[in-house]
């Protein structure tokens, strides 16, 4: 199988907070279509390197390559310029408008009038977000404003995305509506999802990256991970 | 047809914007008709705040600083050139261009909104004594001037292309309500736009306007801009409507009555602001011809009643009430249709 290209890359990533090294380090690499997933215990450095990677932080030192640019400490609106979809950890909406509102103003950042309209049709009928279309997102439950937010990504039909906890806070039958929706834009773009539920990541996932204490500890497949007693001690002893 | 916060909307209340400057004339007498023109202008501030503060989410405390620019930059130009035409466009140039080098600075430094109203308050206040200090002989420019204390003298509206066909009050009162109806239309519209919607989206959630990729501080320093030229131009037409541009443009209590429009108005709409401009500039005028109470202790209550009772203005808590009204009547509707349709599948 011909490698594919490598779109976004981290040399020597490193953040930290006074004597905290919260990233230390790191290599990483995602090649074109690839689905990643970090994991790792409670502050093992996933969000920060996640924040490093969007431009919410600036790391200390080392560089953030996207498509072969160097991104480091570029504003966020700058790496999202370069066609990358972003959804945080915390649920971020704009609250007072409608769920429609929300999905245009991601999908016409790249789009023209009439193809942002019909994009956004388009992933309310995939979403199943019909109900609530019409609704203010402040006023909508956690597991829809997560929804919400996803569809903003999907409407965008962005090349790279990057998700920060998309399971977090949802109900099982949400969870796996998730994961098939990941898996669906995974047909299309690149993925880096950091998240907690093993469920989710065993439904999604090809390879994994554990993170332990700012760096990468091991990168392989799932099954890989949870059969290695290292990596269990670190996080999974006490889960399974 | 849905009508609130919709383009039909503005193009509605601009209809009947100009049914009421048809009828004025017979309604009211001619004094009054002469100090409209005056609050037309102040309602072209109001509607500048509207915008940049209920839409871009931007609380700009000296939005008046902008409305003096433009009193003076028309005044000075009108007298320069001997022709109010061109002099209006260089009035709502200079207040856009010195809006856009202020928020450079302001939005691409990333100060944060409390200080960006105490900049912009401070910048009128600053401006104020600035120009109060101008009086004598050496402070002018081209041939006018500036007069300090007292202030410098305003043109005349004139037909344009001849300096020498100054309007008569009546006509100065239509061109007035045309501009503010084209003003109202022109920000009805850009808010409807997808500039209009991603300021909103700032106001919103700033951060995630910027992880969708838009340079929130650009969209900003455009709404910023665009706002203060607006804002000139409502000092042109007031400073017209007075004949005369003093210092007291740009201050704190000029500043403040802005303020209070808006939230009296209803700071998510721009008719609101508009409204209560009027109003509010016709109970003060009307309190200050009697001795029993202060107008400005009136004014002070009135908006501690808002604040406190009414936080979203005249205009959107009774828009909501109607809405409210009317989606009840749908939903019983709806209800009754169901069972209806229930009963018959039931017989």
């Amino acid at each position: 199988m011909a490698r594919r290209e490598v779109v976004v890359e981290t040399r020597n990533l490193s953040m930290h907070f006074g004597g905290v090294r919260a990233v230390d380090n790191v290599d990483f690499e995602l090649r074109e279509k690839e689905l990643r997933c970090l994991i790792g215990p409670n502050g093992a450095g996933k969000s920060t390197f996640f924040k490093c990677l969007t431009g919410q932080l600036r790391p200390t030192s080392g560089d953030v390559v996207i498509r072969d640019i160097i991104m480091t400490g570029r504003e966020s609106h700058e790496i999202a310029s370069l066609g990358v979809g972003i959804k945080t950890q915390v649920p971020n909406l704009f609250d007072g408008l409608t769920a429609v509102e929300n999905l245009w103003l991601s999908s016409r950042r790249w789009h023209g009038d009439r193809r942002a309209n019909t994009l956004v049709k388009e992933t309310i009928d995939r979403l199943e977000l019909g109900e609530i279309r019409s609704s203010i997102v402040g006023s909508l439950a956690h597991g829809q404003r997560q929804m919400v937010e996803l569809g903003m990504v999907v409407a965008a039909e962005p090349w790279l995305v990057l998700l920060d906890e998309p399971a977090a806070g949802m109900t099982e039958e949400e969870t796996f509506k998730t994961a098939e929706l990941v898996r669906e834009i995974n047909k299309t773009s690149a993925l880096i999802v950091v998240e907690h539920d093993m469920n989710f990541i065993r439904a999604i996932s090809d390879i994994v990256t554990l993170f332990h204490q700012g760096s990468i500890f091991m990168e392989d497949k799932m099954d890989v991970i949870s059969a290695d007693p290292n990596a269990r001690e670190i996080y999974l002893g006490h889960k399974t | 047809m849905r009508l609130y916060g919709t383009f039909n909307g503005t193009l509605v209340i601009a209809g009947l914007a100009v049914l009421f400057t048809l009828i004025a004339p017979s309604i009211f007498q001619f004094f009054t008709i002469i100090t409209l023109t005056q609050v037309i202008g102040l309602s072209i501030l109001a509607l500048s705040l509207a915008l940049v503060w209920g839409f871009g989410g931007i609380l700009c405390f000296g939005q008046s600083a902008f409305f003096g620019i433009g009193a003076y930059a028309y005044s000075v130009a009108a007298v320069n050139i001997g022709g109010s035409t061109g002099s209006i466009f260089i009035a709502i140039l200079a207040a856009a261009v010195f809006a856009a080098i202020l928020g450079y600075f302001v939005f691409y430094g990333k100060v944060s909104d409390v200080y960006l109203a105490v900049i912009t308050l401070t910048v009128s206040l600053i401006l104020y004594s600035l120009m109060r200090r101008t009086s004598g002989p050496e402070y002018k420019i081209g041939n006018a001037l500036l007069g300090g204390f007292n202030g410098t003298g305003s043109a005349p509206l004139n037909i344009p292309g001849d300096g020498s066909a100054m309007l008569f009050p009546m006509q100065t009162f239509y061109v007035s309500m045309a501009i503010l109806v084209i003003a109202y239309v022109f920000t009805g519209w850009l808010v409807t736009t997808k500039f209009g919607r991603v300021c909103v989206s700032i106001r919103e959630n700033e951060v995630r306007t910027e992880l969708l990729g838009y340079d929130t501080r650009l969209y900003k320093l455009c709404l910023f801009s665009i706002s203060a030229g607006i804002a000139g131009l409502g000092g042109v037409l007031f400073c017209v409507g007075v004949t005369r541009v003093t210092p007291d443009v740009f201050s704190l209590g000029q500043s403040a009555l802005a303020i209070i429009w808006v939230i009296v108005g209803g700071r998510m709409t721009l008719i609101g602001p508009i409204l209560a401009t009027f109003v509010l500039y016709f109970l003060t005028s009307s309190l200050g011809s009697q001795q029993i109470l202060n107008a400005n202790l009136v004014l002070g209550i009135i908006l501690v009643v808002f604040v406190l009772l009414v936080p979203n203005g005249v205009v959107p808590t009774i828009m909501n009430w109607f809405e409210r009204r009317r989606t009840k009547r749908y939903e019983r509707q709806k209800e009754r249709r169901m069972k209806l349709r229930k009963h018959r599948a039931i017989g």
